[in-house]
């Protein structure tokens, strides 16, 4: 199996059905689910091909831009035990590659993927390299936001984000859930919102839930934050107005997994959020997804196609579908 | 249906944890301490400080502990329990275990945890309900958090009293008396930095003291905390039957089990997802009867018009429900 293939078989395609409104998608995580090229999410992280590829990429981000990382100062017992929690998850679904074991008082880690063994003691900052987000997300390809709950609400007071998909993580700490989402067109009307966040607060400890997200993303590019505008907002309106044969392999299917998970120590809720992109001539290669994704983009409202900032790319995107997608006419 | 994040002893998050009795011994008068461990000796989940564990002292009986010894993969739980001589039997129960004994327990829940950006916390304990207060301190030390405790109790019997001395030093107050308590606590309710958080756990008399002071001295309800068990799942319900209207067949619902479960159980195909009463894939129409509404997906106008039902978690109010099947 080529790379290409295998990224196609392990690709969690979003649509169940041919049309995409919002819903409070969650389903228990960790179960595999099959699609009609393969099968993703046996696992709550997922390292894959790119994964040296995309640490380098993240590092590179948070470089440039350390406000990516941010940890209110009552967060940091909370980033301690997702990092904790993450090891301990990593260890328990690649066991080849992983390891942490207790010692005493201190812990010793083990990535043998990128030559790290190292001791630390849980909660002193001077035995880690970084801090505990920054560490640990230097070794998985997931963003990592950390949800405090307090007086009946869930707030977003720490976390990593380098591969945000048009929003800004720096722009949101310190917010609540509910204020995250307040721009989000339909959902409010519907409570899906409102209904989500009841069923975060109520996630028990060890609990964890999954759920997809997807956009539309030019060049395959995993920093499209608002940060980062300047240097990828062109992209949207090169495509429209460029040549439609470049468009199969210039727009990509964007999928994001999202795991909700209650961390056991602090009782934060993290969410972890993995990207994976797909191209559209990927997509065509299985049959049925384009013709589904056509579908899907054909029927989106405006209001949700402008949120998702596709509202440029989705015309194009159908058109090269219809040519190479097998779409009915 | 959930998976478990740590490499721990039990079945999962829904599971129960089959634990060994490791020591049994008398705390003060009438206050046993049990220590439980897994047998094969795998750590045992992490808990949030104040969380507690159900015990299952008899066929469908449980009393909640809360946790006292430490929270981190810990290599055992801890929980101390005073013999309640009017009560139904399970601190008796307690009382009488032995080492080597096996106890079925929950996982940890947590329900009295601290409030993380709180600039300060006072920790006010009556009696047994020094217990949550235990994990309180631990975390509040390991993560260098200001607080105080107020320990009240009687006779001298303090339990853990040495050891939260120890633990503490000169940030615990004992009293032994609701006047000492008083005396003790007023002052430090009239007089402390925004962002403080006061945390009870003792008798229903003295949680409703203590958020009484608390309210006259112009605290918001917010930063009034209290332990409140059985805040945990919901509770395992009254059995029913379900009959399928169109078929006419029935489907009996014990206690414990879900409609959903049931249904399914029997080969019936009923769409579903999260299975929490939140995604709203398992909905069903109601012929007859009335329903227990416990989800969180419908509204409150289409649960009192009674045409609908999420079996993932919702059930009958009597002994029998009529579904649209």
């Amino acid at each position: 199996m080529t790379s290409t293939d295998s990224r196609i078989a392990r690709f969690p395609f979003p649509f169940p059905r041919d049309q995409y409104r919002y819903s409070t998608n969650v389903e228990p995580a960790g179960n595999p689910a099959t699609t009609v090229a393969g099968r993703w999410g046996t696992t709550h992280l997922e390292i894959d091909s790119r994964y040296h590829e995309e640490l380098a990429e993240r590092e590179r981000i948070l470089t440039a831009d350390p406000s990516r990382h941010q940890c209110l100062p009552h967060m940091v017992p909370a980033a301690w035990d997702a990092m904790l929690t993450l090891m301990r998850t990593l260890a328990a679904e690649y066991p080849d590659t992983m390891a942490l074991d207790r010692r005493g008082d201190s812990w010793f880690w083990r990535n043998d993927l990128l030559g790290i063994e190292h001791t630390f003691v849980f909660g002193d900052l001077a035995t880690l390299p970084a801090p505990p987000l920054v560490y640990i997300c230097g070794q998985i390809q997931e963003d990592v936001v950390l949800l405090d709950q307090r007086e009946g609400q869930l707030w977003g007071d720490a976390g990593l984000v380098t591969f945000a998909a048009d929003w800004s993580f720096g722009f949101d700490v310190g917010m609540s859930f509910l204020e995250i989402h307040g721009p989000v067109p339909r959902v409010h009307s519907e409570k899906i919102i409102t209904r989500a966040h009841n069923f975060l607060m109520r996630l028990e400890p060890g609990q964890s839930y999954r759920r997809t997200n997807w956009t539309l993303t030019v060049d395959g590019k995993l920093d499209t934050s608002t940060e980062t505008y300047p240097e990828w907002g062109k992209d949207r309106r090169t495509l429209a107005d460029g040549p439609l044969d470049e468009v199969g392999d210039r727009l990509f299917l964007r999928t994001e997994v999202q795991h909700l998970i209650r961390l056991a120590h602090s009782g934060a809720v993290m969410f972890l959020i993995r990207t994976y992109l797909l191209p559209l001539r990927d997509v065509a290669s299985v049959p049925e997804w384009g013709a589904r994704l056509y579908k899907v983009l054909e029927d989106l409202p405006v209001d949700m196609a402008e949120y998702k900032g596709i509202s440029r790319t989705r015309e194009p995107g159908m058109r090269w579908l219809a040519a190479h997608g097998n779409v009915e006419p | 249906m959930t998976m478990v994040l740590e490499t721990v002893a039990g079945a999962g998050v829904t599971g129960t944890l089959t634990l060994t009795v490791r020591e049994a011994r008398l705390l003060c008068p009438g206050v046993r301490h049990v220590v439980l461990t897994d047998e094969g000796g795998r750590a045992l989940p992490t808990f949030t400080p104040g969380s507690h564990i159900a015990v299952n002292w008899a066929e469908g009986r449980h009393n909640s502990y809360s946790l006292t010894g430490p929270s981190i993969e810990p290599d055992h739980y801890a929980i101390s329990v005073r013999l309640d001589e009017n009560g139904h039997g399970g601190s008796r129960w307690v009382h009488d275990l032995q080492p080597g004994q096996t106890v079925r327990v929950s996982r940890p829940r947590s329900a009295f945890a601290p409030i993380l950006n709180a600039r300060h916390h006072i920790l006010v304990a009556g009696g047994i309900g020094v217990t949550p207060m235990l994990s309180h301190v631990r975390a509040a030390l390991e993560w260098g958090r200001s607080f105080e405790v107020i320990y009240s109790f009687r006779d001298r019997q303090g339990a853990h009293a040495d050891e939260l001395a120890a633990l503490c030093g000169d940030r615990i107050v004992t009293v032994s008396t609701p006047e000492e308590l008083r005396e003790a606590l007023l002052p430090k309710l009239g007089d402390q930095p925004l962002g403080t958080h006061v945390y009870t756990c003792g008798p229903a008399p003295m949680i409703a003291a203590v958020a009484e002071w608390a309210r006259e001295c112009g605290w918001p309800p917010g930063r009034v905390h209290s332990e409140a068990f059985g805040a945990g799942p919901l509770p395992e319900g009254n059995p029913f039957a379900a009959k399928l209207g169109r078929t006419g067949m029935i489907v009996p619902v014990p206690s414990g089990t879900s409609l959903l479960e049931a249904l399914l159980d029997k080969g019936i195909t009923v769409p579903n997802l999260c299975r929490q009463g939140v995604c709203g894939e398992c909905r069903l129409s109601v012929r007859g009867g009335e329903v227990e509404h416990r989800d969180l997906f419908l509204t409150d106008e289409e649960k009192a018009s009674g045409d609908s039902i999420m079996p993932c978690v919702s059930r009958a109010v009597g002994d029998r429900l009529e579904l649209e099947l």
